[in-house]
């Protein structure tokens, strides 16, 4: 691949910095030069956006999530990854969804199961989650969510605070 | 007893048109139980008459939470997960979380059980689009290559059984290698399916491809172009099927896919059909691959003997000290990954499948993401079914070939 080329120009450009892991390298850009950033990958010639995700560190506050963003290159033969490190504490950012339509639903994912707020964003609604869930399934905070188990000595006791419809 | 809402259309209205607002247009809703939408899939349809004005995919009914569930388990355990993601494709779900899990603890894989991995994969493909055939002819009345497709797939299921023990959940394929190496009956088996299928596939062609109700129910239906297929984020034969010719297995070639000789089909046409001739042209492909890798098959282990991360053989923990310690390791704590990230994707029968696996220094994953192609091929559903009728809707979200547990996770 050779993406090399294309990572050191986006990086003299944006003074982000470098992560190579076997052999692959991801630029760390700041969230309000995305925008910029995944406009100027277009241009360089990055016609599909292959993927977007999320990684919560939770103890952590600043940086808490780490956006993981993927772009292909069909012309180039290439693919180019960035880190958007986003704050604890009204994690936002803005949306790419004008230079790649397809970000649309990967950014609702990212909404309903981190509750990154995408500003900008046509249609941010939940996605995956019903409409009305309460908190954001993929933090480390969210409990996975077994079920509490009832013995004969215990039932009512915990049958009070057990969440199902009971009538 | 809950609060039952009434149905209203407050947190949509920005995705209809005004006349829907007005009451002008119909909704409609279809599914999430309808047998067309190939799983539990819900359709918000706005209809003037019998066309559709705008269509409001909603998913998350089959979402099973596996991305948060695998970071709960140690790396082997984890891999049984993936066989539910898409369940059509579940040596290739195997495929890549291997692969990735491989790159992120740098493991060799010996060659032979990377030959056994192409083949098997291959098989899962043809098995797949066995049953994208039979059920997007089907949503077409076709119903007798419905029948003949699941007749030709208990062959392969049959091998994967062979191989495994399992007909479809297999976890056959092991960070490091192979569950075990296949039997000896198993050349003799994948040598039937190689001699056939060809004919198999004449046969559904002969059905199907002249078929003057089958055309006009599939020529310039959901059409794309090449340009939006990209843009969408589209892979796979919905890509291929607008003049793309992407296929993860030239683009990055893994598992030794460099060595075999294979064509990638590509029409231009962007609609229905196209995309119906792009996968029968790739089940002759995929034969061409399975027939090349099963000729040339080396001998030798079928496991990394690394084994601080792989199981040593079952003989040798009888014997060797060092053996049993390592079992014992690996099968109660597992191995520790680096504190590290990697992205891998692999050519699944519905596109690029991609996995992020990132690590943090102990023995379970911190976090797995799955890039899946329904995903992307879903989303655009929107823009293929503007301004058609109901009955070619149901064509087209056969063609673009979505299973559920793909897109929902």
């Amino acid at each position: 691949m050779n993406e090399q080329t294309f990572i050191v120009a986006l990086q003299s450009e944006f003074n982000g910095e470098l992560i190579e892991f076997r052999g692959e390298s991801t630029l760390v850009v700041q969230r309000d030069q995305l925008p910029d950033v995944a406009r100027k990958i277009r241009e360089m010639g990055f016609e599909r956006l292959s993927d977007i995700t999320a990684v919560d560190y939770f103890p952590e506050e600043n940086p808490r999530f780490h956006l993981f963003y993927l772009f292909t290159s069909l012309s180039n033969k290439a693919t180019l990854s960035l880190r958007v490190p986003i704050p604890g504490v009204n994690p936002g950012v803005g949306t790419i969804e004008g230079i790649y339509p397809n970000a649309n639903w990967r950014e609702r994912e990212l909404y309903d199961m981190f509750g990154i707020q995408i500003d900008g964003h046509s249609d941010l609604r939940r996605i995956l989650m019903p409409h009305d869930w309460e908190g954001h399934p993929l933090r480390k905070d969210y409990p996975l969510g077994y079920e509490e188990p009832q013995f004969t000595f215990n039932f009512d006791e915990i049958d009070v605070r057990k969440p199902y419809a009971k009538d | 007893m809950a609060q039952i809402e009434e149905a209203n259309l407050d947190g949509m209205a920005h995705l209809v048109s005004n006349r829907a607002i007005k009451g002008e247009t119909m909704i409609l809703n279809m599914g999430p139980q309808h047998p067309s939408t190939h799983g539990v899939l819900r359709l918000l349809l706005e209809l003037d008459g019998e066309t559709v004005i705008s269509c409001i995919p909603d998913v998350g009914f089959l979402h099973t939470g596996i991305e948060k569930n695998m970071e709960s388990k140690t790396y082997q355990k984890a891999e049984v997960m993936t066989d539910r993601l898409d369940y059509m494709n579940t040596t290739g779900n195997n495929l890549v979380y291997c692969l990735a899990v491989e790159k992120l603890v740098d493991l060799d894989v010996p060659v032979r059980a990377q030959a056994i991995r192409v083949i098997i994969a291959e098989l899962q493909r043809f098995s797949s689009h066995l049953v994208w055939l039979a059920t997007s002819a089907l949503d077409v009345a076709a119903m007798s290559a419905f029948l003949y497709c699941f007749r030709e797939r208990e062959m392969i299921l049959d091998i994967l059984e062979l191989c495994s023990g399992q007909r479809m959940m297999t976890t056959f394929f092991r960070p490091g290698g192979l569950w075990r190496d296949v039997p000896v009956e198993f050349e003799a088996a994948v040598r039937e399916v190689l001699k056939v299928m060809p004919r198999r596939i004449d046969e559904y062609e002969s059905m199907l491809t002249k078929n003057p109700l089958f055309v006009d129910r599939t020529v310039g239906i959901g059409k794309i172009s090449g340009e939006d297929a990209l843009a969408w984020g589209l892979t796979g034969a919905c890509l291929r099927g607008s003049g793309v010719a992407h296929d993860y297995r030239k683009f990055a070639p893994y598992s030794g896919y460099e060595q075999y000789d294979f064509e990638v089909p590509i029409e231009t046409a962007g609609d229905v059909y196209a995309r119906y001739l792009v996968r029968i042209h790739e089940m002759r492909q995929t034969l061409r691959i399975i027939e090349q890798a099963l000729n040339t098959l080396p001998m030798g282990p079928v496991r990394s003997n690394n084994h601080k991360l792989v199981p040593p053989p079952r003989s040798e923990i009888g014997t060797s000290m060092e053996a049993l310690i390592h079992h014992f390791k690996l099968w109660t704590e597992g191995f520790n990954a680096p504190k590290d990230s990697v992205y891998v994707a692999v050519e699944s029968p519905r596109g690029e499948l991609g996995v992020y696996l990132e690590g943090d220094g102990g023995p379970k994953p911190y976090r797995v993401h799955w890039r899946t192609p329904s995903w992307d091929n879903l989303q655009v559903l929107p823009v293929l079914a503007k301004r058609c009728l109901v009955a070619d809707l149901v064509a087209i979200i056969g063609s673009v070939d979505i299973v559920l547990g793909d897109v929902d996770r």
